[in-house]
């Protein structure tokens, strides 16, 4: 393995700034029409958003803001309207889908489900699903992709017409997207419509040099280095804030359980793994799940305290994730929370195409999948092993992005639950996925990346 | 593979034999399917070997080549095969209803009547296994470009005049095979793995005879017993007594039958022998067809099986989207159109990527509704329940002008549905289409309580049979029961720039892809 951590040189603050000026100014003035930003968890991205969002309105252009779910479009319609107040923010949304209260408490945003209604406005922000149904209107000359790496490039085929050039941003390192059928056929093609928008634009536009972030302002220095050589080794990224300046303190002492002990491990060194004893079991494992509820519970009862260069805070209950593969797994987790006296929310109603949870609720605990946790950010994250308890290892499950995802959602501490043998069960479990001519290789693939985690939180192992 | 179907499983190697997957039958089954079962040759990708169809169980046809690598002998055989198939692919298309449409000129925004023609009936072709449909495919992808006589140039090897046309037939029928649900090109081992769960993998399952010896096993032996005998049972010859279902043959047959026998054959035609030729043809003939024949017979025994199933209702439905595609071929076709491109151009991709999304979805629905062991599934994993109604309490929307009936409906059911109160959910098998919310569940006692939302008629008390009285049987999902539209792609010849721009602009410049797409 690479050394975990990256050359730390210069003030981050000040290393970020130039990265955000250069991407700007390309987005602007550049020569090419797409301007691709790659972002680690937690860089900023949505910052940049907002600031690139205000430098193209300021510089007389209307804009159009691509998102990949009504989640984020309520997110990003709250951010644009609360850094600028003067700024008219319209937000398109399907007939079936009102926009979040968050998102319409400023007077400066409009919403509206004909596109029509909202050509006056500054800003008119959407989801790839609802835009690709616009038609009958003038192309704007700007547009910003927020979670490109999200979009398929059939969605980009469907909505490319209504924009001129365009600032593409998002992380390389999540989920890919994926399809409900078979699209091998297309594998190799620049302009495979199941692989991701900014794949297919590169392709197309070789000179286009996808600029970096290059900060986490999220992840602590204890998950930085990790996360940087685990999923991003050819684009590596450090924490914005060095070692010791974030704390996770606990006012009651632990009662020497398994539970307790992995919860001091995480509060101690930002990781934690909770090892159960080996065995096949089905999704929903109870135990696991049990154990899950059981260290939110303590996490909750012990009182902790999250300290940060924000200043100090209490670790509430909206400030923790349980963060999981499956649906099925969500609920069960969910279930047992609930039976443990935990206010608990997630899997909000999925209909139509890939949706987002609701913004997190002020007294509850989030409890999702991988997909749903996407760009949300938490305090300490409770994950269950994707691979736990499994005779086998799926692409699915193998998938980097999946595990990227859960591994990189807090700002303090993450927590781990697994079945012992993991290890054994990925070096059984090579991958065999057929190798495509012409597509690019992932790298790191998932069964990499997997033992490259596993190695780092078998340091902080509490057997249970 | 779902938590249902693992259990099948299992209870399929408690009990030595298949266990039924399905309660009706999920796929369209033609009254004369066309039956073929195509061989390949060894070490040549894409090479026949020999063809045993036929619509007769009792009489098929056999078309086999006693030199796999002479393509003057090929390319007869493809004209013999293209003789046997296109007469009958074709014969659909002369039955045909009209069906009207109103279309708005989008100019004058006057209507006009649209009359379209939609075949009656579209042929059938069922093959052994996944590996024949690819198999099929290769060979259309193989044909369809070839110059034939009738060509302007016809080039040093034209090749027979229908062949291309063959070809483009194969390149539509496997095409069309990729789309969920559809009918037109099936393959038996995923048709009866679809009906059957057996106490093997799904990897084995692809074994015809392995498979039908889980489903139906003979009297006296176990499922897995018949799988293994199926599998590696051989003659004092050292032959399988059970011929792989192809296109690739066993290699021991291979090596140690069909590889002497050609080299008779060889040595007949390189003494100018044609008595001789002919007699050691006709001996590879009767060779290929001892190793056809078993498959050929597991393929009838398949179609039996499934033709015991009852039909499920939405067959018809999907069947016209069989029809639809088969006749929109043959207009393609009769308007003179060029062969299917060797890869979808962008937009073309995307399309079909739509389209097979949608269809994958509306499968899924369709197979819920039609069948309560699929159900099932989704109830068991919390997307759907169902339950036996302990109350009806009418209740009503009253902010509008006049109140609208909101009946809250109380069921008994041991499923636990993965929602929270407000959830929308779908009433299946209703009177019509009706939407609901849930209001409370309670996994303790087993009641859930759900506010019917619509369908419910105009007025202020529900249209009779609308709302579910007590002791009547419910199911509601968590999912849409009708799968969404596709959205709007462009021409394409207005590819936008990210994609590459429209696709003659980028003729050439395309990175080649050397294997699929066909």
């Amino acid at each position: 393995m690479p050394p975990l951590s990256p050359a730390e040189t210069g003030d981050p603050g000040a290393e970020a700034d130039r990265a955000v000026a250069a991407i700007l100014d390309a987005a602007l003035h550049g020569t090419e029409r797409g301007t691709v930003v790659d972002s680690p968890p937690g860089a900023g991205k949505s910052t940049l958003v907002v600031r690139a969002a205000r430098e193209l309105v300021g510089a007389g252009e209307r804009l159009m803001v691509v998102a990949q779910t009504n989640s984020q479009v309520d997110d990003l319609v709250d951010r644009l309207a609360t850094a600028d107040a003067a700024l008219t923010v319209g937000r398109l949304h399907g007939s079936d889908a009102a926009p979040a209260p968050e998102a319409l408490r400023h007077p400066a945003v409009s919403a509206s489900t004909k596109p029509a209604d909202l050509l006056e406005c500054s800003v008119v922000v959407s989801t790839a699903a609802k835009w690709q149904w616009v038609k009958d209107v003038d192309p704007w000359r700007h547009a910003i992709v927020d979670e490109a790496y999200q979009m398929r490039s059939d969605a980009l085929l469907a909505v490319a017409r209504l924009f001129e050039r365009a600032l593409f941003v998002g992380d390389p390192g999540q989920l890919d997207p994926f399809s409900i059928v078979g699209t091998d056929q297309w594998a190799g093609l620049s302009y495979d419509p199941s692989s991701s928008a900014v794949m297919t634009l590169l392709a197309h536009n070789p000179r286009i040099v996808p600029h970096r972030l290059p900060v986490s302002w999220r992840l602590p220095a204890s998950a930085a280095p990790l996360v940087s050589a685990a999923f991003y080794p050819y684009a590596p990224f450090r924490s914005g804030t060095g070692p010791g300046d974030r704390r996770l303190t606990l006012a009651a002492p632990g009662d020497g359980s398994a539970v307790d002990r992995v919860v001091d491990v995480a509060a101690e060194s930002g990781w934690g793994l909770l090892e159960l004893p080996a065995r096949h079991t089905v999704r929903t494992d109870p135990e696991a799940v049990r154990a899950v509820a059981a260290v939110v519970r303590r996490l909750l009862d012990r009182r902790g305290t999250a300290v940060s260069e924000r200043g100090s805070a209490p670790l509430t209950a909206d400030r923790i994730a349980v963060g999981t593969a499956h649906r099925d797994q969500a609920a069960a987790v969910r279930t047992a929370l609930a039976a443990l006296g935990v206010p608990v929310h997630g899997g909000a109603a999925d209909g139509g195409s890939a949706d987002g949870g609701s913004a997190d609720r002020a007294d509850a605990v989030t409890v999702d999948t991988a997909n749903r946790l996407q760009g949300r950010e938490y305090d300490v994250t409770v994950v269950l092993h994707p691979l736990s308890g499994r005779p086998d290892a799926t692409a699915f499950h193998l998938e980097t992005g999946r595990l990227c995802v859960l591994a990189s959602r807090h700002r303090h501490a993450c927590i781990v639950v697994a079945r012992a043998g993991i290890a054994e069960l990925l070096d059984e479990h090579p991958s065999t996925e057929p190798v495509q001519l012409g597509v690019t290789v992932k790298f790191p693939d998932g069964w990499t990346a997997n033992h490259a985690v596993l190695e780092h939180l078998s340091e902080h192992r509490v057997p249970g | 593979m779902s938590l249902l179907g693992t259990l099948a499983r299992m209870e399929a190697v408690r009990d030595g034999r298949a266990v039924p997957l399905a309660t009706v039958r999920h796929r369209h089954l033609a009254d004369r399917p066309m039956v073929l079962v195509p061989l390949a040759a060894a070490g040549e990708a894409g090479a026949p070997l020999a063809v045993m169809l036929g619509q007769d169980r009792e009489s098929p046809v056999l078309l086999s080549l006693p030199q796999p690598l002479d393509r003057d002998r090929r390319f007869a055989l493809l004209a013999d095969l293209a003789a046997e198939l296109l007469p009958w692919l074709e014969g659909y298309g002369d039955q045909v209803e009209l069906l009207t449409k109103e279309v708005k000129d989008p100019a004058t925004g006057e209507k006009t009547e649209q009359v379209r023609e939609l075949c009656t009936d579209a042929p059938q072709l069922l093959v052994p296994g996944p590996a024949a449909v690819e198999f099929l495919g290769l060979l259309g992808r193989s044909t369809r470009f070839r110059r034939t006589a009738e060509d302007p140039d016809p080039g040093p090897y034209p090749a027979p005049a229908r062949v291309p046309l063959l070809g483009r037939w194969l390149t539509q029928l496997r095409d069309r095979a990729q789309v969920p649900g559809s009918s037109l090109l099936l393959a038996m081992t995923d048709l009866l793995g679809r009906h059957w769960a057996t106490g093997q993998s799904r990897l084995e399952d692809q074994h015809l005879g392995a498979l039908l010896g889980w489903i139906a096993p003979p009297a006296g032996l176990t499922g897995a017993e018949a799988a293994l005998r199926a599998e590696t049972a051989r003659d004092d010859r050292g032959q399988l007594l059970c011929p792989p279902a192809g296109p690739t043959t066993d290699p021991r047959f291979d090596s140690g039958l069909l590889a002497p026998a050609i080299t008779r054959y060889d040595a007949a035609r390189q003494l100018g022998d044609a008595v001789a030729a002919q007699a050691r043809e006709a001996d590879i003939a009767a060779l290929l067809e001892t190793v056809l024949r078993p498959t050929w017979e597991r393929m009838w025994q398949g179609v039996d099986l499934l033709r015991a199933l009852p039909a499920a209702a939405h067959l018809p439905e999907r069947w016209e989207g069989d029809r639809w595609s088969y006749t929109s071929h043959r207009d393609r076709i009769a308007a003179g159109e060029p062969p299917q491109p060797v890869r979808d151009d962008a937009v073309t991709a995307a399309r079909k990527l739509a389209q097979r999304e949608r269809e994958q979805t509306r499968l899924d629905i369709q197979e819920a509704l039609d069948d309560p062991l699929a159900m099932a599934e989704h109830r068991l994993s919390g997307e759907a329940m169902a339950g036996v109604v302990v109350e009806v309490e009418p209740a009503y929307d009253t902010t509008g002008r006049t109140p609208k009936p909101r009946p809250l409906v109380t069921l008994r059911t041991d499923d636990r549905p993965h929602g929270d109160a407000g959830r929308e959910l779908y009433r299946a098998g209703g009177p019509a289409a009706q939407k609901a919310e849930l209001v409370s569940a309670d996994p303790a006692s087993g009641l859930v309580t759900v506010r019917l939302l619509n369908g419910m008629g105009r007025k202020k008390e529900p249209e009779p049979g609308s709302v579910p009285e007590p002791g009547e049987q419910v199911c509601f999902t968590l999912f849409e029961l009708t799968a969404r539209q596709s959205a709007p792609l462009p021409e394409p010849e207005d590819t936008p720039w990210t994609h590459g721009g429209p696709p003659a602009a980028r003729a050439g410049t395309v990175p080649a892809d050397p294997v699929e797409g066909a």
